[in-house]
């Protein structure tokens, strides 16, 4: 494809999506979430575990927008940085799943037998165990910690993304061009980087995009348990643990950290669909 | 039909076999001896070893899993390290309140997704389908942890008229129980129900548009009668498996919901297992949760061969 019919694609694409509400709010919601977490790197309205005791538990106000916690720390503070947790934590946990996942599919689609059945039983296994309770056991068995979560939440992504590419990698099979192109002697594997996963590229994206809001409550799930991300760093879920000892006194407490973790889940879906319909439009008739 | 079932029967039989042999292998990965953990760091190495004797671990490692696998079999539990009862009774002690909390959440999120999935669908993209398609985007967004933590200040600490944690006990009497089941069963339900509505709604559309509903219309059935009687009616049959899956999410929940409302129940007692170390209740209580997901998931195959015969070939279901 030449750069200028790749700009006219991309224009018509813009020009399609802007018209789709799900797609927009979506799209804001999620950079404004991405603003949020790089800007929190270099400068947060307070610093982000500074305690001061004589102003804990305020209400919002304007030197506190959303008010102190019980250490006097600024809550507003505290998302900020924990929306870079939550990001980094979910953004690379669906990049272990798909990075294992996809190959694995694609391996199972290409060569069929006893490598397709392998990976498919394996599949079928880690469904039979709830996520969270294995993401429970993986992070008790590594000890807590980001990085553990991390992976629990990773492996979990793992068959997902490996049963989405196998399934649509088996119907592009059969599709002409790639009998041609074996025809015309090219390897699977060849194949497979060529035609396959370019075809099935907007599933994946997509599916990325609902993975890592699953991932985000996941994340705040484990955190909210104490196996996440470890005090004094702050991360939404252990927020809302905190705050639920302190509800009598200081019930705002409670709010702000939920309301961050459900805009943010909110927006990725909004994303997912409106992604979904653009890049699909015959699947839009059914929703 | 019997060449079906034995099929399914088998594939149960093979996966609950490698799913214990997972676990089994997981837990012996675990760092820390369980006999060091009983006794302390300071216990003497014969103390130890004369307890590693008695507890078989110093068996080797496939001895110990044919000799549990026999256990789980005849229902030999094993003794939990910790509380120094057999797992069998902890078990039975808790699921008296994790069964029927989860069979509240299963009852409220159909009586609510259903009607809602029907009705979204005839009403398609009128004021009712935006609204029951924006709670259920509201549903599947909110963590159910802070959905309870929210109807705990509202119900708890605002109005004060529910307790905000804790379980009083079937002896207490059946209401004082069910009240504190109430609100955690709610925040169970809501991201199952939202999931549920979801699915009802695209599958009662795709059999509106099905010839068989065409033709009790064109047969003189009213709209309701061709969207009940013929629509919906069909339409169950994906609702059904979603349900079925859903069951592994609930158990997932309520390993977070019965923490946030201090509920002794199962959730609580594995988390509490992991944290302790007590290796035997860890090793069980996984099995046990994935055997009913397995087994559940099972059932639903099963009723759905029964409600759509031309399933009842062999081949895999879905």
């Amino acid at each position: 494809m030449s750069s200028e019919t790749r700009a006219a694609s991309m224009r018509e694409f813009w020009q399609r999506g802007r018209g789709q509400a799900n797609l927009m709010i979506g799209l804001l919601v999620t950079l404004l979430l991405i603003a949020l977490a790089v800007v929190s790197l270099f400068w947060t309205p307070y610093p982000v575990n500074a305690i001061d005791i004589p102003a804990k538990l305020q209400p919002p106000s304007a030197a506190h927008w959303l008010g102190t916690d019980q250490f006097g720390r600024d809550v507003l503070s505290r998302i900020m940085a924990g929306a870079r947790n939550s990001i980094a934590v979910s953004l690379i946990a669906v990049g272990i799943g798909a990075g294992i996942g996809v190959p694995l599919g694609a391996l199972a689609a290409a060569r069929r037998g006893w490598v397709e059945e392998v990976v498919m039983r394996f599949n079928d296994f880690t469904f039979a165990f709830p996520a969270l309770l294995s993401a429970v056991m993986i992070t008790a068995l590594l000890g807590p910690g980001a990085v553990n979560s991390i992976i629990a939440i990773g492996i979990f992504n793992i068959p997902v993304f490996a049963r989405l590419t196998r399934g649509a990698a088996l119907s592009l099979w059969q599709r002409d061009f790639v009998l041609a192109a074996r025809v015309a002697g090219r390897g699977r594997t060849r194949i497979t980087l060529d035609h396959i996963l370019p075809n099935i590229a907007s599933l994946l994206i997509v599916q990325m995009t609902i993975q890592f809001a699953l991932a985000i409550l996941a994340e705040a799930g484990l955190s909210y348990l104490g196996l996440g991300t470890q005090p004094p760093d702050p991360s939404w879920g252990k927020m809302l643990n905190e705050a639920q000892t302190l509800m009598f006194l200081a019930p705002q407490l409670a709010i702000f950290p939920g309301l961050a973790i459900m805009v943010t889940v909110l927006g990725l879906n909004l994303l997912g669909d409106g992604l979904r319909d653009l890049l699909d439009p015959r699947l839009r008739r059914l929703r | 039909m019997t060449l079906f079932l034995l099929q399914r029967l088998g594939t149960l039989v093979i996966t609950l076999l490698v799913a214990s042999l997972l676990v089994f292998l997981v837990m012996e990965v675990l760092p820390g001896d369980p006999a060091s953990i009983i006794l302390g760091v300071n216990a003497r190495a014969d103390t130890l070893a004369a307890l590693r004797a008695e507890m078989g671990l110093d068996r080797p490692a496939w001895e110990r899993y044919v000799l549990w696998l026999g256990g789980l079999v005849t229902g030999d539990l094993g003794r939990s390290y910790t509380y120094g009862v057999t797992v069998w009774e902890l078990v039975a002690e808790r699921i008296g309140l994790s069964l029927p909390l989860a069979l509240m959440a299963i009852v409220l999120s159909t009586v609510l997704a259903i009607p809602l999935g029907v009705l979204a669908a005839a009403r398609r993209n009128k004021a009712a389908d935006v609204g029951v398609m924006g709670f259920t985007q509201l549903g599947i967004a909110i963590p159910n942890f802070w959905f309870a933590i929210l109807l705990i200040l509202l119900f708890a600490v605002h109005w004060q008229i529910l307790p905000a944690g804790g379980f009083a006990g079937w002896d207490a009497g059946f209401w004082p129980a069910l009240k504190t089941l109430l609100l955690p069963a709610v925040a169970l339900a809501l991201p199952q129900a939202a999931i549920l509505a979801r699915v009802t709604r695209s599958s009662v559309l795709e059999t509106l548009g099905e010839d068989y509903v065409r033709t009790a219309r064109a047969k003189g059935l009213s709209r309701r009668a061709a969207l009940w009687r013929h629509a919906v009616r069909n339409a169950l049959i994906p609702v059904v498996t979603i349900m079925g899956l859903q069951f592994s999410f609930l158990l997932a929940g309520t390993i977070i919901i019965e923490n946030v409302f201090y509920l002794p129940g199962l959730g609580r007692l594995i988390f509490q297992a992991i944290a302790q170390r007590d290796l035997i209740v860890v090793k069980d209580l996984v099995i046990l949760l994935a055997a009913s997901v397995v087994v559940v998931n099972f059932l639903v195959d099963l009723l759905y061969a029964v409600l759509d015969p031309r399933l009842r070939g062999g081949g895999h279901v879905l």
